[in-house]
């Protein structure tokens, strides 16, 4: 048998159905008698419902249903809650208006469902949605984070003054002004984290069914976790026992964190498959998802760093004002303050103060997206580490270099919200650099400035909380043959997760791959379950298999025992064999689980059967962590940039598969570095989305982005049985500081210290013709000669 | 309004009355219940609806499939042949080219028509250009590129010893 264990880049299982087009994504699926739902949304961002005359619409052909925020409120339905507690500006709780289904008398953001429509086929349920009347009266709405508290703004909420939702302090204020009085120099940058948006390619979908004979829903959709979802729907939304409700997921065409947050749709097609006594389809349209999909980012902050002479890091200080759009989703407020952790990067900053505003809006509600808070937290500390190397006229790495945390005082208290578990961040440091060719960079930036070109380079050297929800339950189920089926709260969306799992319980086991099922996350099959975010599924999920496993070991050397006339203490398991102990007496695990489904062979009192199911909580969070280097070049005349290098020296911890790994890697780079260079949402000011469609919202596509380098520093995690950190989310978090750096600093020779995110031509060339244009940069040129 | 319809799909002729303004995308996953074939957009800017349509990759979201009549259309379930799949899916797996999946369809289908119409000897850029109407959100592109760079090599090394292997 060729070993199929932890370590080694195998090909992935999944590949197989979804090579040839054999994959099953939510709406592949056509039950009979299914019918589609349309979603009517608000055209406004903020208006009063007066009345919403269906009559018409109603009679037409092939509609089912409609139904309305009013019917909602009839049917006692509630909305999402946020997971996140913080404290209002005044002291106290934060005010927590759920994250409606539908909107009942007013709308909050353009996009918001207002009624829906179900016919026998979508183009029916569109018909019938364009003849419904919607008594509008417009309100004024407040569409940006700038504007949130300007004096007389719009509320959202009159429960809630100034827009502002929540103030969150972390860290003892009166210390880090000590240490910024005594500080040699200080620094201070503001930087804003656009909004985008998620965007996976398969976007939201979800099909709902009432199942009559069982008196319950039942829901198969693109998620990430369908417990969550499933015990929010049942607790909040519909107010009846989780068991009541079953929630499914097939293939995941990608979610990045956006499609772990409850939506209204999901509750919307079971409200409607049990009105219809029908499964109720619907699939976002891509401009339906720009306008509803939870949005991610969407920050501003003020970043100060105070440093002794000899340029070490004394304190830091941050002031950040975070949009939460219209309602607060499960974790808006997760990414506005949860991983302010963050901020104290890969250094030794012995003090840190944060102070950090959530601001309500009229627009979409702002959810998770790949990093969650820990980008913005660290693009802000690497633009601060940037922009004081540029004040002090020094090498930012050399900044950077002065200030890491040594392998030496690992495991590392920051002081602040985390202990580092393991990692030797200047050795990633170095290997990077010399990938990188960084200490050559002047050359390459004259040889560019002689033709007339920018040329850039820019680090990123970050670490982030990885596997931060640590409890995650799991399966083994053994049958009589031996052959098992494995099964998590967790869910592949893109990861590998049917690989790598089976990678793992392979290696536990010695179960050779072909006879082991890796199930989809089904609520029927297990009660509970976190979902695959937060980078946790590798590190989580290797040490619940690797606890379930052992408990089947340990059965198995009871039966084993039996079968080889020893006592279980005299067992060996190896390679999937018991042995006894000193002797060629073996049973397999497939002879051991035969003997195990005869309860008659076994003695008395004991129980049959080996599979097992537990819950499991590793001993701490990980900290993956890595040395980006981007570099760039400008054309001054277009202001369009190229990236013309990429290299990340990364610290997973061990890795099951390498290939998987560094997957995960090139992803998290490019969408990184896509909001770096070139996505944003933007509303204008009435809170209508201007960005709503691939037209507008600049997805990176390949000719935008370079080949990626990854180098290894893998330093296995103490707070894992396997070591393992977790590789999910990294790539984008290194990516945003280390590409907008790049960009800074090409435009540096201009006498450009900052530059806001995102990079796109238009905006690079404007700071150009602000910073002087062409001439200076002649002028520029001239000085360097 | 329906009309009927006829062409060859994966080989095989098939008849559908279809509403007129049916698209190609929607007569594929709706009426022949083909659903390898995916939709990613609505502005005809992703290519996951990528098929071949007589010889050519085209974004079946964006053809009026009345305009297929007589057609031959091949779509991502119709290349591998029993459990041999296409050089260019195997290359997509042998290198990790895919990560949710969704795009892949358009992604494999695109690469085949560049590389019959490039050959193997094309660069990066070239490459990179060429993909300009496929998105994939998962894979940074990076073991795209690989994997159609592999494939390419099977597909031109196959034409050269078989002269009616490596493409449909
Ligand atoms: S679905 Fe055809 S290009 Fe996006
Ligand atoms: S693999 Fe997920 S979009 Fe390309």
């Amino acid at each position: 048998m060729i070993k199929f264990g932890i370590g080694q880049s195998l090909a992935r299982v999944e590949d197989a159905r979804l090579l040839r087009g054999l994959g099953r994504f939510t709406d592949d699926i056509a039950p009979p008698r299914s019918v589609q739902m349309y979603v009517l949304r608000s055209p406004h961002a903020h208006a009063e419902i007066g009345g919403i005359d269906f009559r018409a619409a109603r009679a037409m052909p092939g509609v089912h249903t409609i139904l309305t925020g009013e019917d909602a409120a009839a049917d006692d339905l509630g909305g999402f809650p946020s997971m996140v507690p913080s404290t209002a500006p005044g002291g106290g709780p934060n005010f927590t208006p759920p994250f409606a289904i539908i909107a009942h008398g007013k709308a909050r953001y353009a996009g918001q469902p207002v009624a829906i429509v179900v016919a026998d086929t979508l183009e029916q349920a569109k018909d019938a949605a364009e003849a419904i009347i919607v008594d509008y009266e417009p309100l004024p709405a407040v569409a940006s984070l700038a504007d949130a508290d300007a004096p007389g703004a719009p509320l959202v909420w009159n429960e809630c003054p100034d827009n502002l939702d929540a103030l969150a302090t972390f860290g003892d204020k009166g210390v880090v002004d000590a240490a910024f009085e005594k500080a040699a120099s200080t620094h201070s940058v503001e930087v804003r984290i656009s909004r985008v948006s998620a965007n996976p390619m398969e976007s939201r979908t979800a099909l709902g069914e009432w199942n009559e004979a069982e008196e319950r829903y039942e829901l198969t959709g693109g998620m990430q976790s369908p417990h969550m979802l499933r015990a929010q729907l049942a607790e909040c939304v519909f107010k009846i026992p989780p068991n009541k409700i079953r929630v499914r997921a097939f293939d995941v065409g990608g979610g990045f964190g956006m499609k772990g947050v409850p939506h209204p749709e999901p509750a919307l097609v079971l409200w409607a498959a049990r009105k219809v006594r029908r499964p109720v389809r619907w699939t976002s349209e891509r401009s339906e998802a720009f306008l509803s999909d939870c949005h991610s980012r969407d920050h501003t902050s003020r970043c100060e760093l105070a440093l002794d002479s000899g340029a070490r890091i004394l304190a830091l200080r941050f002031f950040a004002r975070a949009n939460l759009g219209a309602y607060l989703s499960l974790a808006g407020l997760h990414c506005a303050q949860g991983n302010i952790g963050h901020l104290s990067g890969v250094y030794t900053t012995p003090a840190i103060y944060a102070e950090v505003r959530s601001y309500f809006t009229h627009t979409v509600p702002i959810g998770p997206y790949r990093g969650a808070g820990r980008p913005e937290a660290i693009t802000v500390l690497e633009r601060a580490i940037d922009a004081a190397a540029f004040d002090l006229r020094m090498d930012p790495a050399e900044l950077r270099r002065r200030n890491l945390i040594g392998p030496d005082q690992m495991p590392y208290d920051t002081g602040f919200q985390f202990t580092y578990d393991s990692g030797n961040y200047p050795v990633s440091q170095t290997k990077a650099e010399e990938a990188a060719g960084w200490a050559n960079f002047e050359e390459r930036r004259l040889e560019s400035l002689r033709r007339g070109k920018l040329r850039g380079i820019g680090m990123g050297h970050i670490v982030e909380i990885a596997a931060g929800m640590n409890d995650e339950m799991g399966a083994i189920d053994v049958e009589a043959d031996g052959s098992v089926t494995i099964s998590t709260g967790f869910h592949n969306h893109g990861q590998g997760q049917e690989t790598t799992m089976r990678q793992l319980v392979s290696e536990f086991l010695g179960v050779p791959p072909d006879r082991i099922k890796y199930r989809d996350s089904d609520t029927d099959v297990q009660p509970f379950g976190f979902g695959s975010a937060g980078s946790r599924a590798a590190a989580v999920g290797g040490a619940l298999f690797k606890a379930i496993s052992e408990k089947i070991i340990e059965k198995g050397k009871v039966i084993a025992a039996i079968m080889l006339d020893t006592s279980a203490e005299e067992i060996d398991f190896v390679d999937g064999t018991f042995t006894a102990r000193s002797t060629n007496r073996t049973a397999t695990l497939a002879e051991v689980a035969a003997l195990a489904h005869q309860p008659m062979g076994l003695p008395q009192g004991m129980e049959g059967g080996l599979s097992h199911k537990q819950m499991f909580r590793p001993k701490g969070p990980t900290f993956p962590n890595g040395c980006h280097i981007c570099e760039v070049e400008i054309d001054p005349e277009t202001g369009r940039s190229e990236i013309l290098g990429y290299w990340v020296c990364e610290d997973v911890g061990r890795s099951i598969n390498p290939m998987i790994v560094a997957g995960q890697m090139h992803g998290g780079v490019v969408q990184g570095l896509g909001q770096a260079m070139g996505e944003f949402i933007e509303y204008d000011e009435e809170g209508q989305l201007l960005t709503g469609s691939f037209m507008d919202y600049q997805m990176p596509r390949a000719l935008d982005m370079p080949q990626i380098t990854t180098i290894s520093n893998n330093v296995p995690s103490p707070n894992n049985p396997l070591g393992i950190k977790g590789a999910g989310e990294s790539g984008t978090v290194g990516a945003m500081p280390a590409g907008l750096n790049a960009v800074c600093n090409a435009l540096q020779p201009l006498g450009i210290r900052h530059f806001d995110m995102p990079a796109t031509p238009w905006r690079v060339w404007q700071a150009i013709q602000h910073a002087g244009g062409i001439e200076a940069l002649h002028k520029a040129a001239h000085e360097t000669a | 309004m329906t009309n009927t319809l006829t062409m060859t799909v994966n080989g095989a002729s098939v008849t559908r009355d279809v509403p007129a303004n049916t698209l190609l995308v929607h007569f594929l996953r709706d009426s022949l219940r083909l659903t390898g074939t995916h939709v990613g957009c609505d502005t005809t800017q992703c290519g996951a609806c990528t098929v071949h349509l007589d010889g050519s990759a085209v974004k079946s979201c964006t053809t009026l499939a009345m305009t297929c009549e007589g057609s031959d259309v091949t779509t991502i379930e119709g290349l591998a042949s029993g459990d041999t799949l296409h050089p260019m899916q195997e290359a997509f797996r042998a290198n990790h080219g895919l990560q949710c999946g969704f795009c892949t369809p358009g992604f494999v289908m695109s690469a085949i028509k560049i590389v019959e119409r490039l050959g193997s000897g094309f660069d990066d850029t070239a490459l990179r250009e060429e993909l300009e109407g496929n998105i994939c959100r998962c894979t940074g592109y990076h073991n795209i590129m690989k994997s159609i760079r592999a494939g390419a090599e099977a597909m031109t090394s196959k034409q050269k010893t078989s002269p009616d292997n490596g493409a449909e």
